[in-house]
């Protein structure tokens, strides 16, 4: 009985695997779960569940749209970079990635000061003079060279570049199986389909999610920054303008990393002008006064002499931000910034990841973090259904996953928008009271513990 | 007032004994099956595997006894350490699966990686649960037997035996047991889920979740047929097995969510090992 039993079933599993293969006379293969996209969110992921050790008899495929690139170690930075908060350099350093960003490089941040152009308001997280880091300063590409580099030791997850999809087929109400169709026709199949594909994500598309969206109107100019004086640069840098902030990252002791976020025709013109120029503007957008209100003048010194008063106040020593010598020669570029949520991260046989969920203003250096968040929380979810003995497409357990995610990105993102909406006016009574409200924040510890804690 | 006559109609109405014992007599497939059991559960057949159907509480209920299972297994030391934390804590482990239905527990034990055998007194459920693990590529060895006939052929076979929401719809408990029991290896674990013999489970267990909420088809359950924890402890004694931990269950009808509580006057989880 026993025998005959399993036979039937072996046989079973031969003829599906066969099937498999040869349906529609083009390759066809079956992996537990394929990851679309092969950014830093999806190579986390791919990297992350290849490390599982609930997972690790799970077939895994990441699916990218362009060809490998090298890591080159090139001398000279790249303009893009990402703020990793400590909960994601955690991640990296359990996953074994941090070795190699150590090997490199990386700028640690160990205090953040914020001000506002429109008053004298300003407040500062961490502390320059502490061990304690904010976060860490790594370029888009080496970061992704890290985990490409990681991936390559989890022996059960697969990389396919240059495969572009055409095609997502999520399972209808019967069936359990993804179908994915690549444009040089070949055919994959999965259980369980985690769209990392980004802002404009297809596979958000093909789950036909009620996505929220809308744009900045502004455009985010980055570039590679000079510094006049070498100084230990250990402090990130965030000025409120009228038009958007302005944000310097620290890269070495002489180079910082530009974030500016501003309206598209002066992004436009500030990518179009000469280097000089760009520099001049740049250190007027940092150092310039601009004409404030004297009754936010007035407001904000008495509110400070009243912190004084009840020894709220730190007087902490003033820290100037740096002024920029040059800019790295062709080290200018702009990408328009837009605000998106999906209301589901979730459906049959699918998950959503990072900014294929959700897109959010760089002006908390949050974005990537939110994406490397959901990435932990998806693997362990993940590995606790599987462990669970359930199958890793059960809808109950990705289930826990949006609650989970959603629980904590809404409330970061309705933080970061209502930061956004603060400082983009110029109106009197707004920026009286956003500036008394930085200033109440720099003097109450614990409020900045509980900002600095749903931020890492 | 109406809904208390209604309440208390349905319980005279099941206590009936000339309705038991022609149950009993026409059950012929052995003593501790029920035949009104088996069509009972004969109607809902084809919804087995519906994660929305009336099976939904014990898909659901899965979140709380495979851990369960697994953990019992991890804490008696029968799991090696090398399969700690994989996908398949299990592996190398026989698991009898008595009263399997359709097969919802024993697939996740199979997944984990046990040798499962599923038995249940219902030829048709087994057919069901038979096409439903080869469809997933699941080797599993299901037959249509009753646990005394089973026990016979396979004693001292199985490392752990699961007798999970079944001793509520068993006739004779304490052949039911025994042979539990005897087809347990020495130091082997049983592991039962059942409801208590409460008047809270008599409420909330069957008068609400059947005729108020309908979310478990009617005459799913018949109150008479429920074990109080220590008298089950005691059957259990009997047949040289010591109970090791029981745990109360609750169920979420709204959320369709088990949890662990302290309280076990409506649902309990008992995990109980077999003495040398």
């Amino acid at each position: 009985m026993l025998i005959k039993n399993l036979f039937k079933s072996k046989n079973s599993k031969l003829l599906q695997v066969t099937f498999r293969f040869y349906s529609k006379g083009t390759v066809s293969k079956h992996y537990d779960v394929v990851i679309a996209g092969g950014g830093m969110v999806g190579t986390s992921l791919a990297c992350t569940l290849g490390k599982n050790t609930k997972l690790r008899e799970k077939r895994v495929l990441l699916l990218e749209a362009c060809p490998n690139k090298a890591w080159g170690n090139p001398e000279k930075y790249s303009n893009r970079v990402v703020s990793i908060n400590p909960s994601s350099q955690k991640l990296f350093s359990d996953l074994g990635a941090w070795k190699f960003i150590e090997k490199h490089r990386f700028a640690p941040v160990k205090q953040l000061q914020v001000w506002d152009a429109l008053s004298d308001a300003s407040v500062t997280f961490g502390n320059a003079e502490s061990q304690e880091i904010v976060s860490y300063i790594v370029e888009n590409d080496l970061l992704l060279a890290a985990l490409t580099e990681e991936v390559k030791n989890c022996d059960n997850v697969n990389v396919l570049y240059n495969a572009k999809v055409t095609k997502y087929g999520l399972p209808d109400y019967e069936g359990n199986i993804v179908n994915i169709t690549l444009d040089n026709g070949d055919e994959y199949t999965c259980d369980l389909l985690l769209g990392c594909d980004g802002v404009n994500s297809s596979v958000r598309k093909s789950m036909q999610a009620d996505y929220v969206s809308w744009s900045y109107n502004q455009m985010g100019v980055v570039a590679t920054l000079k510094l006049k004086e070498c100084m230990k640069n250990e402090i990130a840098w965030q000025r409120f303008l009228p038009n958007g902030p302005v944000a310097l990252l620290p890269l070495t002791d002489e180079l910082s990393s530009l974030v500016w976020s501003t309206s598209p025709e002066e992004a436009r013109r500030l990518l179009s002008v000469t280097e000089e120029e760009f520099v001049e503007a740049l250190n007027k957008a940092i150092w310039s006064k601009y004409s404030s209100s004297i009754i936010v003048q007035q407001a904000t010194s008495i509110f400070d002499t009243f912190l004084r008063v009840l020894n709220c106040s730190k007087s902490e020593k003033n820290n100037v931000p740096p002024t920029v010598k040059s800019i790295e020669p062709n080290s200018r570029a702009a990408f328009p910034l837009g605000f998106g949520h999906s209301s589901q991260y979730i459906g049959k046989g699918v998950a959503l990841v990072g900014d294929a969920a959700h897109r959010v203003h760089p002006l908390a250096g949050q974005g990537v973090n939110l994406g490397f968040g959901d990435v932990a929380c998806l693997s362990n979810t993940l590995g606790e259904a599987v462990y669970d003995g359930s199958t890793i497409n059960d809808l109950s357990y990705l289930r826990n996953y949006e609650k989970d995610r959603q629980r904590h990105n809404i409330v970061t993102m309705a933080g970061i928008e209502g930061l956004h909406r603060l400082y983009n006016t110029d109106l009197t009574p707004i920026v009286l009271l956003r500036s008394l409200g930085l200033q109440a924040t720099q003097a109450l510890e614990p409020l900045k513990r509980a900002i600095v804690s749903q931020a890492s | 007032m109406h809904f208390g006559i209604a309440f208390d109609m349905s319980i005279v109405l099941r206590r009936t004994p000339l309705w038991s014992c022609l149950h009993k007599s026409l059950s012929s497939i052995g003593a501790t099956v029920d035949k009104q059991e088996i069509e009972n559960f004969e109607k809902i057949t084809d919804e087995w595997w519906s994660q929305f159907g009336p099976t939904k509480g014990l898909h659901s209920l899965n979140k709380l006894r495979v851990p369960f299972v697994r953990d019992g297994l991890v804490n008696e030391g029968v799991v090696s350490k090398e399969y700690l934390n994989t996908s398949a804590p299990l592996k190398g482990l026989s698991i009898l699966d008595v009263g399997c239905g359709g097969g919802i527990l024993s697939e996740s034990l199979s997944r984990l990686g046990a040798n499962v055998t599923g038995i249940d007194a219902n030829s048709r459920i087994i057919d069901v649960a038979k096409k439903h693990a080869e469809k997933n590529c699941l080797q599993i060895n299901y037959c249509s037997t009753a646990i005394e006939d089973h026990s016979q052929q396979y004693n001292g076979c199985y490392d752990a035996v699961v007798a999970s929401e079944i001793v509520e719809h068993v006739t004779e408990k304490d052949k039911f047991v025994e042979a539990c029991a005897r087809c347990l290896k020495p130091c082997g674990s049983i592991f039962i889920t059942t409801i208590n013999k409460t008047f809270w489970a008599n409420l909330l267990a069957v008068y609400v979740t059947e005729n108020i909420l309908e979310v478990v088809p009617r005459g799913t359950h018949q109150v008479e047929k429920f074990i109080a924890p220590h008298k089950l402890q005691r059957l259990l004694e009997d047949n040289n097995i010591r109970a090791k931990l029981i745990h109360g269950m609750v169920y979420n009808i709204v959320t369709n969510r088990w949890s662990w509580c302290s309280n076990i006057s409506i649902n309990y989880a008992l995990h109980g090992v077999k003495l040398k």
